[in-house]
């Protein structure tokens, strides 16, 4: 597998957030990771990311443990994140933000190709590229984390809540759009509550209930499961 | 005051408020990443002063290579700071680095006290005291050299938090710590450099006043870096351009005091001038409205 979590434990002062957290990243998935608020989404991913310290528990990715490494090393080795609440430098400009996207690579003259690429797949950027990030729309600003994020060209994706606050019809483009970079050839691990949208391109997903995964397989699988589809599908 | 009284007082003023803004923009800097406010960096600013006299006098060199020397001593020992004081405090509560700042003010006076004494060093005087008339003003060859070099270090400042790699990074890491290094910049590295950058520009600051009024001391950074601190808060703590503007409208309004007869209250003038801009602009000049982190 190319990103392992294995046994998390994760607390803030007396709170433990996660309790035990496994799950599995294979190359080339789209993994979705579901669950209500509070679940313990967001704390995988800070702590994947080298953010937050576990308590106990490793993350391995090919095989090596990033568990105590720095944030910008594990970036440097290809997992980085679009973080909840999009978290764009809102004083900075978008070409900036893209820039800083970039910042662990030294390939400076295909990172000017590669901020094209993104204004390709987000014609809106580009016509924006000058305008500070905080005068953005949500929408925008969702678009410019996911290619703030694919400017360090990643192996693996971590997405926080993409669909977060945005219309509907938004929700399905950065859908699409999850589903062209995994084309690319970028793995995903997708954090969500919109269980229907995640499980829909997700290929495998874990469902998370306090700090505990209670729920694993096949994503297509999950969305049939009657207590999935109780809970966090509202059928 | 006629005119030409008038325009003299705010050229001085202007000059003086150069150098407040030198070490403002210290305090300015290092708040905007770590929010703490750096109480050594008046005491940058002394050792500053007195590495340029070393520079002068021991080893007899030029005033632009001491100026060099005093800002890359002064780089050294505001990262030496930061690492042995400041960080290994960072996850812990607010106060305890501040608490830290203050025991490292105390300890960089004292040990200065220690080596030269207490009372004040003259500066030599290694530009002459000619005077050049422009127009209704007379203004002096070190106000010009502090006019010049502050101007050259702050566009220097401006070039490289605008245009270079590290100087963005900066921006990002004050913005937002944590999405910074989920972008793969090492904050820690940022930080350092940024004191590195306001211990330099402390330290210019230190020489050009000590040549300027002719003396340094052990103890000369204290109101002088409380003054500074006056003028980022002024300008909006957080905000280069506001440390910068800060700096210049405080050195004004002391100078332009001083003339009007105040020169008994020559200190009060910046804390007065403190509270009654920030009863009306509770963040400073060009401070942005207060908002939360998430
Ligand atoms: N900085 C923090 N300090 C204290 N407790 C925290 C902190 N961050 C998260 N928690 C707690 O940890 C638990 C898990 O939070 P987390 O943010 O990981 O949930 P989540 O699944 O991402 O939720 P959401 O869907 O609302 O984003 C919650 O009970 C939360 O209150
Ligand atoms: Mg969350």
């Amino acid at each position: 597998m190319l990103l392992e979590v294995n046994n998390l434990h994760v607390s803030y002062g007396a709170i433990r957030a996660l309790k035990g957290v496994s799950c599995q990243v294979g190359e080339g998935e789209i993994v979705a990771l579901i669950g209500a608020n509070g679940a313990g989404k967001t704390t995988t991913l800070r702590t994947i990311s080298g953010l937050i310290r576990p308590q106990e528990g490793t993350i391995t990715y090919k095989g090596k443990p990033i568990t105590k490494m720095p944030p910008h090393d594990i970036v440097s080795l290809g997992i980085c994140q679009v973080p909840e609440g999009r978290r764009v430098f809102t004083r900075m400009t978008v070409l900036e933000n893209l820039e800083m996207g970039a910042y662990t690579r030294k390939d400076s003259a295909n990172v000017k190709t590669d901020i094209q690429k993104v204004f390709q797949r987000f014609p809106r950027l580009e016509e924006r590229k000058t305008q500070l990030a905080g005068t953005l729309s949500g929408g925008e600003q969702q678009m410019l984390a996911m290619g703030r994020a694919l400017m360090s060209k990643p192996t693996v994706l971590l997405m926080d809540e993409p669909s977060m606050g945005l219309a509907p019809m938004l929700v399905q483009e950065i859908f699409a759009i999850i589903q062209e970079i995994n084309q690319a050839g970028t793995t995903i691990l997708l954090v969500e509550q919109n269980a229907h949208m995640a499980l829909s391109v997700a290929n495998r997903a874990y469902v998370l209930e306090t700090g505990e995964v209670v729920l694993s397989g096949p994503a297509n699988e999950l969305a049939d499961n009657p207590e999935v589809q109780k809970a966090y599908l509202g059928e | 005051m006629d005119a030409s009284m008038l325009s003299q007082q705010i050229l001085n003023g202007i000059t003086l408020g150069a150098t407040y803004a030198l070490i403002a923009l210290g305090y300015t800097m290092v708040y905007g990443i770590i929010q703490l406010i750096n109480f050594a960096h008046g005491e940058i600013y002394m050792v500053g002063a007195f590495v340029g006299v070393l520079m002068v006098t021991v080893f007899q060199q030029g005033l632009l290579f001491s100026l060099a020397a005093a800002m890359l001593a002064c780089m050294v020992m505001g990262v030496t700071i930061e690492r042995i004081a400041y960080r290994p405090l960072r996850r812990s509560t607010r106060l305890a680095p501040l608490i830290s700042a203050i025991g490292v003010s105390i300890f960089l006076q004292t040990l200065m006290t220690k080596i030269k004494g207490p009372q004040p060093v003259a500066f030599p005087q290694v530009i002459n005291d000619a005077l050049y008339k422009i127009g209704p003003v007379e203004i002096s060859k070190v106000q010009i050299l502090i006019l010049i070099v502050a101007s050259l270090l702050m566009a220097t400042l401006h070039f490289i938090v605008k245009y270079v790699k590290i100087g963005k990074a900066m921006r990002a890491a004050s913005e937002d710590y944590d999405t910074a290094a989920l972008m793969g910049i090492n904050v820690n590295r940022v930080i350092s450099f940024t004191f590195a950058i306001g211990s330099a520009l402390a330290a210019a600051g230190g020489v050009l006043v000590g040549l300027y009024f002719n003396s340094v001391s052990p103890f000369m950074g204290v109101s002088a870096g409380l003054k500074a601190f006056c003028a980022a808060v002024l300008g909006g703590i957080g905000s280069i351009p506001g440390a910068m503007l800060g700096g210049i409208f405080l050195g004004v309004a002391e100078t332009l005091g001083i003339a009007g007869g105040f020169d008994m209250y020559k200190d009060a003038i910046a804390f007065t001038l403190l509270i009654i801009v920030l009863l009306f602009r509770p963040t400073g000049l060009l401070g942005r409205p207060i908002q939360r982190k998430v």
